[in-house]
């Protein structure tokens, strides 16, 4: 089946962290994916970590170029979903007999595996980024997530000016960076 | 500060914030220098790294502030009609699974507190010990056909049989305490039964129950019958002192038909569960043994034989002679029996057992009860 039109942009959209599109999304498959995780031994905040993780791939996927989705959103979404909570069972040693639904399912082998990989980098960043302290973090957060200006950035957070604030990135940047490598080296 | 310089240098090459000059110029001493070369590859991959995971930061974000506005707006639901139900249901429906557990728990402890309480509760002596009255259903058929046998060999004439129509309840060993016809036994071996009758060497005579303790499990009979003729001076005495362990003793008694016989010793100077009312004896018993007469090597009473350990061989209890004598003396308060004596002529001394027995069998009585 190939993809529709429509579903084409809503993947836009995802990418371009539109909510939206990831409210259509979130509308139109959320209920499916509970109620498979509640008949199988899930709970509400199973559903709703499974969800937003495969979504999550979704996001990560609609921002590859190379990326072409061959079915509609949802019997890609139910797929991720269903290999992601089975293989988290499994890990729990919780087996039971799978309860399907009728939907059609994919393979996604491979956004699994991308997935997980994706995953630890989070993880590491989110580390060094939790052992950095104030005020480098949200300095750092200001400038290369929010794109703030450096004078902003200096009037926020009380700096005299914009170039001693540029200093004070470079150096919390530096330990970032250290930081960073440094739990990669552990995780290798 | 020169690395930081050299850091803002790397970074505006990498957003490509430099001016074609400047491009060029860093280019080419990145081709120069490896070191630089290398750092501008590491931060790339750092930034990168950031970029993507401030970006997937962000979408988690997002995704959780969808999933809020949603629940809000009822979209999406993580409730159940469960919720509805009355909070008892509900307390049910989560812990059913712990509950079931605890039942279950609960069941086994209950069980395995009967089970101990079972095992280590003093027992009833019933459970243990068996009265050697004669379970007579097991007997009747041998019995009427043996009564009737020596009915039929016995005078056939005079004594017809005095056993009443009806069932046999029970039967027994009785001896007697007087020669006017007092006869002691079990309080068990009479228990329930309307008629009384005694039998001795064939002949049987209607017996009334005149005194009964169940207490200490001992019952003094009356023959009633008008055809008893007393066999004179009876030749024991009722011991008074206690018997040594290891005594010889031996029995009379009517496990069957016919009078039996048994010969044993006494095993322990006190009955079942420490009684100190009874001793123990080692010897034979079985079901009609029960109000038979435990005698001394003298052919004196020691006792009077009661139940047996039933998980124990040969371990039978007899209450002390005393015991006998205690009743004897609280009989003849009565004034309707007050000519009741004990009997004191221990004649069967130094006489071999044959010839004692032979003395003994005309005092020692089969009971059956109906």
């Amino acid at each position: 089946m190939k993809a529709e039109s429509q579903d084409l942009d809503i993947l836009e959209g995802i990418a371009r962290n539109d909510s939206r599109a990831i409210e259509k999304v979130y509308k139109e498959n959320f209920g499916l994916v509970q109620n498979f995780i509640l008949k199988n031994n899930g709970s509400y905040d199973d559903a709703r970590d499974i969800f937003q993780e495969s979504m999550l791939v979704l996001y990560e996927k609609s921002k590859q170029a190379e990326f072409s989705l061959t079915c509609q959103i949802r019997t890609y979404l139910y797929s991720i979903c269903r290999r992601l909570w089975f293989k988290r069972l499994q890990q729990n040693h919780r087996y039971g007999t799978p309860v399907e639904s009728l939907e059609d399912v994919v393979p996604v082998e491979e956004e699994i595996e991308e997935k997980e990989k994706l995953d630890m980098d989070f993880t590491l960043m989110d580390g060094a980024m939790k052992s950095l302290g104030e005020p480098c973090k949200s300095l750092l957060e200001a400038y290369y997530f929010e794109k703030k200006q450096m004078v902003d950035i200096a009037e926020q957070f009380g700096y005299t000016n914009a170039d001693n604030a540029k200093n004070q990135k470079y150096k919390c940047l530096m330990r970032l960076k250290k930081l960073f490598f440094a739990q990669y080296k552990q995780a290798d | 500060m020169e690395d930081l310089v050299l850091l803002d240098l790397v970074e505006r090459y990498l957003n490509g914030d430099m001016n074609i000059t400047e491009k060029e110029q860093f280019e080419k001493l990145r081709r120069q220098n490896s070191e630089l070369d290398q750092l501008v590859v590491e931060q790339q991959m750092f930034f990168a790294n950031l970029t993507h995971y401030g970006e997937r930061r962000e979408m988690k974000h997002t995704l959780h502030q969808v999933h809020m506005r949603l629940l809000d707006a009822g979209t999406i639901s993580e409730t159940s009609e469960e919720e509805n139900l009355p909070p008892v249901i509900k307390f049910w429906h989560k812990n059913k699974r712990t509950i079931a557990v605890a039942a279950s728990i609960a069941g086994i402890t209950a069980l395995s507190i009967t089970g101990l309480m079972q095992a280590f509760a003093p027992k009833g002596s019933q459970n243990y010990l068996q009265q050697l009255s004669r379970k007579v259903i097991q007997l009747e058929g041998v019995q009427k056909a043996q009564s009737q046998k020596i009915n039929a060999l016995i005078d056939s004439t005079e004594n017809a049989t005095k056993s009443p129509d009806k069932e046999q309840l029970s039967g027994g060993t009785s001896f007697l305490i007087d020669e006017d016809g007092y006869l002691v036994t079990n309080s068990h071996v009479v228990k329930g039964a309307s008629t009384l009758v005694v039998v001795n060497n064939g002949r049987e005579y209607l017996a009334t129950k005149v005194y009964d303790n169940v207490n200490n499990d001992l019952a003094i009979l009356k023959i009633s019958d008008k055809d008893y003729k007393s066999k004179g001076r009876l030749p024991y005495d009722i011991r008074k002192g206690t018997v040594d362990l290891g005594e010889e003793i031996f029995t009379l008694g009517y496990p069957r038909n016919e009078v039996v016989y048994n010969r044993g010793y006494l095993s322990a100077g006190s009955g079942f569960m420490d009684d100190t009312l009874s001793i123990q004896l080692s010897i034979s018993a079985n079901p009609g043994n029960s109000g038979g007469p435990v005698l001394d090597k003298n052919g004196n009473i020691v006792g009077i034989l009661s139940t047996r350990d039933k998980q124990a061989n040969d371990v039978v209890f007899a209450s002390r002679s005393i015991n006998i004598s205690k009743a004897i003396e609280e009989l003849k308060q009565d004034t309707a029996h007050t000519k009741l004596n004990s009997p004191r002529n221990a004649s069967l001394k130094g006489l071999d057992r044959v010839q004692q027995i032979k003395k003994l069998q005309d005092c020692v009585f089969m009971v059956k009860g109906y």
